[in-house]
């Protein structure tokens, strides 16, 4: 089966479905494809039309809703893309049910994950991402009365543990890796931006009642089949804290997969684009984290920017620019603040598994001296998450980058990565 | 609702993913290729560690699906 639009955007976070409303609503014929089971991405994960309003970040979501639903827009809920088998079509997969989808110009909000670092005892069940925790929550799970400490770095860490208490959780403490120095100095450049800085300190008070420590780290995790205690350091002295959970993620990276498989151009780390996000592929923009690690008001920003630029209105796309500009002096902000630090470099012991996928240790990685090699001899990177949490975890601890995306970027059934393009079926006799 | 993981009945909230349901009902989703137990871990569709049997499918991202009344899931 296949179908046709104008504007095909991946990804049904903020910046996606700003990009899908503003073009659908400029007159496109568009699609807004996305792999979770409702609209809303990461940050708007969990919410429903019901009951957004008493969430913090409910009226942005509800305001975004009611627009991209009044356009007409089509939704695609549950589908991942698995490759580009034509220059204009993306091919896409639901329960191993298969599917091409043809776009004149195409839109990447794929967002971010979470960068992972090993270290002793990370593959023990009950240690998570910290917006991994805060988005099992959001998915229903009940922290009511559970102890967990949070580590790692980012903004997210602070925001996910204010989430937590919300729902119930006793956090035993939040270990920022980035020392104090460097946070008090990007809390003051907040001080233009007041609305950021409210929203930190609303999350603080929520978890007054938790230690919040910079300058420290999670060196192990230690249990019985499942986390029982941590054991964490500020680079002198070592401490222990008995835990149910340990909710550990060091900022984040953008999901580069797809833009690297059509051909983008990436430049430290994140897709090169131009005032009107257009990647280096002519018709392809992205948005969101894909251009740099910025949270909700940039995704939401970006993503009305390529809206316009796909429906050719560059005048009202080029207003927003000045915008623009003080979103990306915020990412770079944000990136040194929250620079990871040599120490995270050494926390993994010779048996410590770095590729959960295929349970590759520390050990055998040791000898390698490229992402490739370690792939070749190893099979780090070779199950079914494609690197994608031992990738960013290698680029940091052994320098080594994963520049190539093959087809499928997920993983897919056969079937669906077998069917040949409807129009060459048509084309022969 | 109520739907089964390893054949045990559990009831969940409208709106539960297949992953947190595990979860509170202390079951781990896989085992690892040498035989650890893993449990969801990313939260988001991407580590692949929640990874069950839903309905006879293989490999499901538990986290990225939500509860459906007498689901049947099979862990590790």
């Amino acid at each position: 089966m296949s179908a046709s639009f104008d504007l095909v955007v991946v990804g049904a976070g903020p910046g996606g479905m700003a990009a899908a409303t503003i073009a659908a609503e400029a007159g496109l014929r568009v699609c807004l494809l996305d792999s979770g089971a409702r609209p809303g991405g990461q940050i708007w994960r969990g919410l429903l039309v019901e009951t957004a309003s008493k969430h913090p970040h409910g009226k942005g979501f509800l305001d975004w809703t009611s627009r991209l639903q009044r356009t007409g827009c089509t939704v695609w809920q549950g589908w991942e893309v698995v490759d580009r088998p034509a220059l204009n079509l993306l091919r896409l997969e639901h329960e191993g049910e298969g599917r091409d989808v043809e776009f004149g110009s195409l839109i990447l909000a794929t967002g971010a994950r979470e960068r992972f670092l090993p270290f002793p005892g990370w593959t023990l069940p009950g240690v998570m991402g910290a917006g991994g925790l805060q988005a099992l929550v959001k998915g229903g799970l009940d922290p009511k009365g559970m102890r967990v400490v949070m580590a790692g770095s980012g903004p997210l860490l602070l925001a996910a543990a204010a989430g937590l208490v919300s729902a119930g959780a006793r956090i035993a403490g939040i270990y920022e890796q980035a020392p104090l120095a460097r946070l008090v100095g990007f809390g003051l450049t907040l001080l233009g931006q007041p609305a950021k800085l409210a929203e930190s300190v609303r999350y603080r008070m929520k978890t007054l009642s938790a230690t919040y420590r910079t300058g420290a780290w999670v060196m192990r995790a230690e249990g019985q089949g499942r986390v029982e205690r941590v054991t964490l350091t500020d680079g002198c002295k070592q401490w222990t804290l008995a835990c149910n959970w340990l909710a550990c993620g060091f900022h984040l990276v953008p999901n580069l997969e797809l833009p690297r498989l059509l051909g983008c151009r990436i430049s430290d780390g994140t897709v090169a684009v131009d005032e009107l996000q257009q990647s280096s592929v002519p018709g392809v923009a992205c948005v969101g984290e894909l251009t740099g690690i910025g949270g909700l008001d940039k995704a939401l920003l970006e993503g009305q920017i390529a809206g316009w630029a796909a429906a050719g209105c560059f005048a009202k796309a080029l207003v927003l620019a000045p915008q623009r500009l003080r979103m990306n002096r915020f990412v770079q902000r944000l990136d040194r603040a929250f620079a990871l630090r040599p120490a995270l470099r050494v926390l993994s012991g010779a048996d410590t598994v770095v590729c959960r996928c295929e349970d590759v240790t520390h050990a055998e990685l040791e000898g390698c001296t490229s992402w490739r090699e370690a792939k070749l001899h190893t099979r780090c990177g070779m199950g079914p998450c494609q690197g994608r949490v031992c990738g960013s975890a290698a680029e940091f601890l052994y320098g080594w980058e994963s520049t190539s995306a093959r087809p499928p970027v997920y993983p897919a059934m056969v079937s669906t990565l077998g069917t040949e393009v409807a129009s060459h079926q048509d084309a022969q006799p | 609702m109520t739907i089964t993981i390893n054949g045990k009945p559990v009831w969940v909230a409208d709106g539960t993913s297949v992953a947190a349901a595990m979860m509170m009902a202390g079951e781990f989703s896989r085992r690892s290729v040498h035989g650890e137990p893993r449990a969801p871990f990313c939260g988001m569709g991407i580590c692949m560690e929640c990874c069950a049997t839903v309905n006879g499918v293989a490999h499901r991202r538990t986290c990225q699906l939500d509860c459906e009344p007498d689901m049947e899931v099979v862990t590790g």
